[in-house]
């Protein structure tokens, strides 16, 4: 009875101590789109990575990933699917950024001894559960970075040992990865936002991010205990041109092909925010909500109409949206192949710093495949057609097929300026086998990183609450005058020198008959010295000869 | 090689080859001649066939507003007096949800291009990006039409911005699709690619490009002048005789084919009766065209600039030529988006079928195995000489060895007299690549002419002042010319042209085969001994500066537009100017080719008739 009612208790506690939250932003862009990004946190204040403690209870954290991160010790992990390319110039900064492909960055706990066999088996049970070619993760694609990725969670772990890093630039995502990040939600698609996510409407769009980040954060604002947060994220947009035959005006049905009805019964808040900070007295939003929250988000003081689900209404928006050029993001950055032709090339990588007064510092990271060998005494950073010299560089070399080359810079982009970085590399020759099935395809190079602490406009919110939207408390804000900023840059198609794989037979005989016969009797040919050899003479000769010298008489001729 | 290795056998085949050389060389030119004219012999060329499993059947269909665009078009490029209404070009685009940029460009060409009436040129391309719905901007495909003045290119760009709109609302697409309008034809063209690939070949001034997508897998160029279309021509060849792969071609036959769109290539259409003389004659007439074409190593439209960035491209040319048979914008807009449809289907850059190829017709072609025979069999002619050339000089020397009363035998010619003639000749080259261009300002001081009419007489007066050099080249050497020195000399000079040659076809097949059609027999046959007004006349008939003119000539008889002899020379010296602007501007290299290799070449001979 005791053992009965203590064994109830704790579940009671475990039940209290852990908890769900969803929401859906909806912001309509500049361009002309609509920027839908979903967000669901489960909190659960357990601990994984204790000695000797099997967690084994699990109510609204998804057990799969439960024990994945105490079987490999992690400490905090981050995963992306994208689909498409963010266009900051148009669509402004994102949420949370993600290059295109998959992105996999992990940061292992300290006690981890093999790491890069963690690493290994990682990315292959995470390939499984994501249903994604991550096992295609190797040492050739993972590198280390030593500043920019900084864990984001508790603890200031810097020894950058225990971080991986790989991205996958041709990752394709579908329904297929879809599905199964659906799955580790309590309500699954079943009820509450989820139920918007139809994957025939969310791939018929411009863009599509899903993500999974789990990290240790803190359970209050003392930090007194600690607790794991699960932050799956989906980022949508929309083009209202291709769909709306026209019409700037959108609707939950329309985008989603379903509507919101209810929360999902287990979700603590489940709430809905549309952005109507651009033009507030445009916006015709039905049903109207007396509700307005403000949120600073990305350096910008935005105003929303709160929806909440679980004090139901029924909601059904309506708006008509402006047409613009484009935008100019403090922050942006891109990146292009220059040159011609099979054997040499340049990567360009440009960064714009548009405020109009303030310099600040970026952290540039690159990781290019071993095949483009990079010179990088040619590396060169410029700013306003003046040499600007990084005051860090960490760059690693790459090895023949074992590891790619690693390059990071902090660079001080000065006010209003364009910075480029360009370096020049040679296409390596593979080895027959180690072509792609389509290698006229080109081979991807992954996209470079850019982090930085961006000036902020408006006052950042330094303290912590627990009824801050999910949206603008994903990147633990430090001080007020900045914010942090990640801005991915395009991935590159890169061609090599391929053979001609479709008449290998030709290749090899033809080559081989030549170097054979051609050569090697040319060779004979030339080396060789003749002359003219005496016939021998006829046996009857030879026998009178001797009989000849026997007598002594002079010899026939 | 038991035959070679056997001196007895060896000396006996070095004999018969030497006895038997003349006999064997011209048979040897006259079957290259007859299997290049059969190339275009219908039995004798492979039917074309689609290569590239990815261009998979679709469907589609396309808008009538091109005709409405086009004439707003027409209105605001008046406006702008002829130049490129860049504002209302802008402003359509994006209304059309492109990511519209501009690029201004600006070249001052090396001396005033008379035939297209620019020196200082100034340009603004315009181009909008339609991004491909979750595509991570890695791939891009290239419409153009080139802003030409005049109203002659309005329907092109009416027609590209009624793509753009139509495209922008389908789904489908899995590459980026650009949309470049660019101002002063190809050197708009060469300024953007310049741009777009960071690199700078021919000294283009531009603002660097603001929006990018990724490596450009193919490129259409679109030429329609007139509302109505009777047939669309396909332009393939580009700069330095580079060919787009042969898909492209396919692909652009097989629309025509669906659509019922009469399609030409050279202006030239179909037929089917190849076993008549006529049928014969109009498929060689076609495929010497495209020799001609291709030899002459220039951009016949907007594609052909792409080429160097292993972009596979092509222009389709509208005509108007009063045929019954009509076909209106909406068709060639449904052509255009059926075969944007199928490159967008592309998983890989264009390459299974064949980059070297002539074609007779659209529907056949020759393939690079075919057609080289013809050239290797001329070419075999200088190797035979060479050897013939090699055993007669090895004879004298076997024949000292073996004592016969030789009061000592020059130890063989010095180098220097093979030497003197190969450096002169090159620096004559060097002057008549080098002097033109730099000259101008001088020779427009001392006499009446234009700065282009100055460059080009330059060059044919230093070309023809080459043709002086023997006698400064003897006067230079200190002894007589022996016989064994114009014999080194002249085994040199037939080794060096069949290289150069041979280099030159595996390049551009039909200016190899230009070259030695004319080359070859008189370098083959050239000796001190001859009669020397005569062959002086047949060597300078032969010369490589007579070849081009002769070129001019054929090509005009071919595009049935002959010239009286006055109007081929005005026409030749423009075509000299054209090679030359056209190295400078986009990098060419049919000029520096003939001035610093091939004439310097046919020096050599010369300096050998005229050897004492």
């Amino acid at each position: 009875m005791l053992i009965l009612s203590s064994l109830l208790l704790f579940i009671l506690l475990a039940a209290a101590r852990d908890e769900f939250q969803e929401e859906l932003v909806i912001r309509p862009l500049h361009s002309g789109d609509i920027y839908a990004s979903f967000q669901f946190r489960t909190l659960w204040d357990t601990d994984f990575l204790q000695e000797g403690q099997k967690v084994s209870h699990y109510r609204l954290f998804p057990k799969s990933l439960g024990q994945v991160l105490s079987k490999f010790s992690v400490r905090e992990l981050h995963i992306s699917f994208t689909q498409g390319f963010w266009r900051t110039m148009q669509w402004g900064q994102p949420f949370i950024p993600s290059p295109p492909g998959a992105e996999l960055w992990v940061w292992f706990h300290d006690t981890v001894s093999d790491v890069d066999g963690n690493w290994k088996e990682l990315t292959n049970v995470l390939s499984g559960i994501f249903c994604a070619s991550l096992n295609f993760i190797d040492l050739t694609n993972t590198v280390q970075p030593s500043a920019s990725f900084k864990p984001l969670g508790l603890g200031n772990a810097t020894d950058h040992r225990f971080l991986r890093y790989a991205t996958l630039p041709r990752e394709i995502v579908c329904t297929e990865n879809l599905t199964p990040w659906k799955k580790l939600l309590p309500c699954g698609s079943k009820a509450g936002l989820a139920v918007l996510m139809k994957s025939e409407k969310l791939f018929h769009s411009s863009f599509h991010s899903q993500a999974v980040h789990i990290r240790p954060i803190c359970q209050d604002e003392q930090c007194s205990s600690k607790a794991w947060e699960l932050r799956q994220t989906l980022n949508v947009v929309f083009d209202l041109h291709t769909s709306g035959q026209g019409k700037k005006e959108w609707s939950l049905f329309k985008m989603f092909s379903r509507t919101l009805t209810e929360a999902c019964p287990l979700a603590s808040s489940s709430k809905v925010y549309v952005d109507i900070t651009d033009n507030p007295e445009l916006f015709e939003l039905s049903p109207a909500t007396p509700l307005l929250g403000q949120a600073v988000v990305l350096g910008d003081r935005r105003t929303y109409s709160v929806y909440d689900l679980i004090m139901p209404t029924s909601s059904m928006v309506l708006s008509p949206c402006a047409l613009g050029d484009m935008l100019r993001p403090l922050l942006h950055a891109e990146r292009y192949v220059a040159g011609f032709g099979l054997q040499t090339g340049e990567i360009h990588t440009v960064i714009y710093n548009n405020h109009p007064y303030r310099a600040f510092p970026v952290l540039l990271m690159d990781s290019v495949p071993w095949y483009l060998q990079l010179y990088i005494h040619t590396l060169t950073v410029t700013s306003k057609s003046r040499d600007n010299k990084p005051s860090y560089i960490h760059y690693q070399p790459a090895k023949d097929r074992h590891r790619p080359h690693l390059l990071e810079m902090l660079i001080q982009l000065p006010p209003h300026s364009m910075t480029e970085v360009t370096v020049q590399f040679e296409r390596a020759l593979l080895k027959w086998t180690e072509y792609t099935p389509d290698p006229n395809h080109g081979f991807y190079v992954g996209s470079s990183v850019v982090s930085a602490l961006v000036p902020s406009m408006v006052a950042m919110r330094t303290n912590f609450t627990q009824d801050q939207p999910l949206f603008s408390s994903f990147v633990p804000v430090k001080e007020e005058s900045s914010y942090f900023v990640r801005v991915y840059t395009e991935p590159l198609l890169v061609n090599l020198p391929t053979p001609d794989f479709s008449m290998p037979y030709n290749v090899i005989c033809l080559t081989c008959t030549v170097v054979a016969v051609g050569y090697g009797s040319f060779y004979n040919l030339l080396t060789r010295t003749f002359q003219v050899d005496e016939p021998s003479p006829p046996l009857s000769k030879r026998l009178a000869n001797l009989i000849r010298r026997m007598r002594g008489v002079p010899l026939l001729t | 090689m038991g035959l070679l290795s056997d001196p007895s056998r060896r000396k006996v085949l070095t004999g018969l080859l030497t006895r038997l050389n003349t006999p064997i060389c011209i048979v040897c030119y006259l079957a290259g001649i007859v299997w290049f004219m059969g190339l275009a012999f219908e039995p004798f060329t492979l039917r074309t066939y689609m290569s590239e499993n990815a261009m998979g059947s679709t469907m589609v269909s396309s808008g009538e507003r091109a005709l409405s665009l086009a004439k707003e078009f027409d209105a605001h490029k008046r406006q702008a007096y002829d130049g490129m209404p860049v504002e209302w070009l802008v402003k359509a685009m994006q209304s059309r949800g492109l990511e519209v940029f501009t690029q201004s460009f600006s070249r001052k060409l090396p001396f005033p291009d008379e035939n297209k009436e620019r020196y200082m040129v100034r340009g603004t391309n315009v181009y909008g990006i339609l991004r491909a719905p979750r595509a991570p901007r890695t791939e891009a495909l290239v419409i153009s039409a080139p802003c030409s003045p005049g109203d002659s290119n309005n329907q092109a760009v009416g027609l590209l911005l009624a793509l753009a709109q139509y495209f922008r609302n389908q789904v489908y697409w899995a590459k980026d699709i650009i949309f470049l309008v660019n101002e002063h034809d190809l050197m708009g063209t060469q300024a953007w690619l310049e741009a777009y690939h960071h690199t700078n070949i021919t000294g283009m001034e531009y603002s660097p490009l603001q929006g990018r997508a990724g490596s450009i897998q193919a490129a259409l160029s679109l030429e329609l002048s007139s509302d109505v279309i009777t047939s669309l021509d396909l332009i393939l060849e580009g700069l330095n005789g580079q060919l787009p792969n042969l898909d492209l071609a396919n692909l652009f036959y097989a629309f025509c084919q669906k659509l019922g769109v009469l399609c030409t290539i050279q202006g030239k259409l179909q037929r089917n009766d190849w076993d008549t003389a006529e049928g014969y004659t109009h498929a060689a007439q076609t495929m010497m065209l495209m020799v001609l074409k291709q030899a002459c190593g220039r951009s016949w439209g907007d594609h052909g600039l792409f080429l160097r960035y292993h972009i596979e491209a092509a222009s389709v040319r509208g005509i108007n030529s009063f045929r019954h048979y009509k076909t209106d914008a909406a068709t060639i807009g449904r052509l255009l988006e059926g075969m944007v449809r199928k490159l967008n289907n592309l998983l890989e850059r264009l390459h299974q079928s064949y980059f070297f190829y002539l074609l007779p017709s659209l529907s056949r072609f020759v393939s690079i195995g075919c057609y080289m025979l013809a050239f290797g069999l001329l070419v075999v002619i200088l190797l035979l000489r060479a050897l013939d050339l090699w055993v007669h000089l090895g004879a004298p020397a076997l024949a000292a060895v073996e004592g016969v009363t030789e009061a000592q035998q020059p130890s063989g010619p010095g180098v220097l007299t093979v030497l003197t003639p190969v450096v002169i000749s090159h620096l004559t080259g060097v002057a008549l690549y080098l002097l033109p261009v730099h000259l101008q300002e001088m020779a427009v001081e001392h006499f009446p002419v234009s700065e282009t009419e100055a460059v080009v007489l330059t060059a044919v007066a230093i070309y023809t002042a080459g043709l002086a050099l023997p006698h400064n080249t003897q006067r230079l050497l200190s002894g007589e010319g022996t016989e064994q020195g114009w014999k080194v000399l002249k085994l040199t000079a037939l080794l060096y042209l069949a290289v150069l040659l041979g280099c030159t076809a595996l390049i551009n097949f039909s200016l190899g085969f230009i070259l030695a059609v004319t080359l070859v027999p008189i370098t083959a046959s050239m000796t001190p001994h001859m009669p020397k007004a005569l062959s002086a006349l047949v060597m300078v008939l032969l010369s490589p500066a007579f070849t081009v003119l002769y070129c001019v000539f054929i090509y005009q008889e071919l595009i049935e537009a002959p010239v009286s002899v006055s109007e081929g020379w005005m026409l030749f010296l423009s075509v000299i100017s054209q090679g030359i602007l056209d190295h400078a501007l986009y990098g060419s290299l049919v000029y520096p080719l003939l001035a610093l290799f091939i004439y310097p070449c046919w020096l050599m001979f010369w300096n050998i008739l005229f050897w004492s």
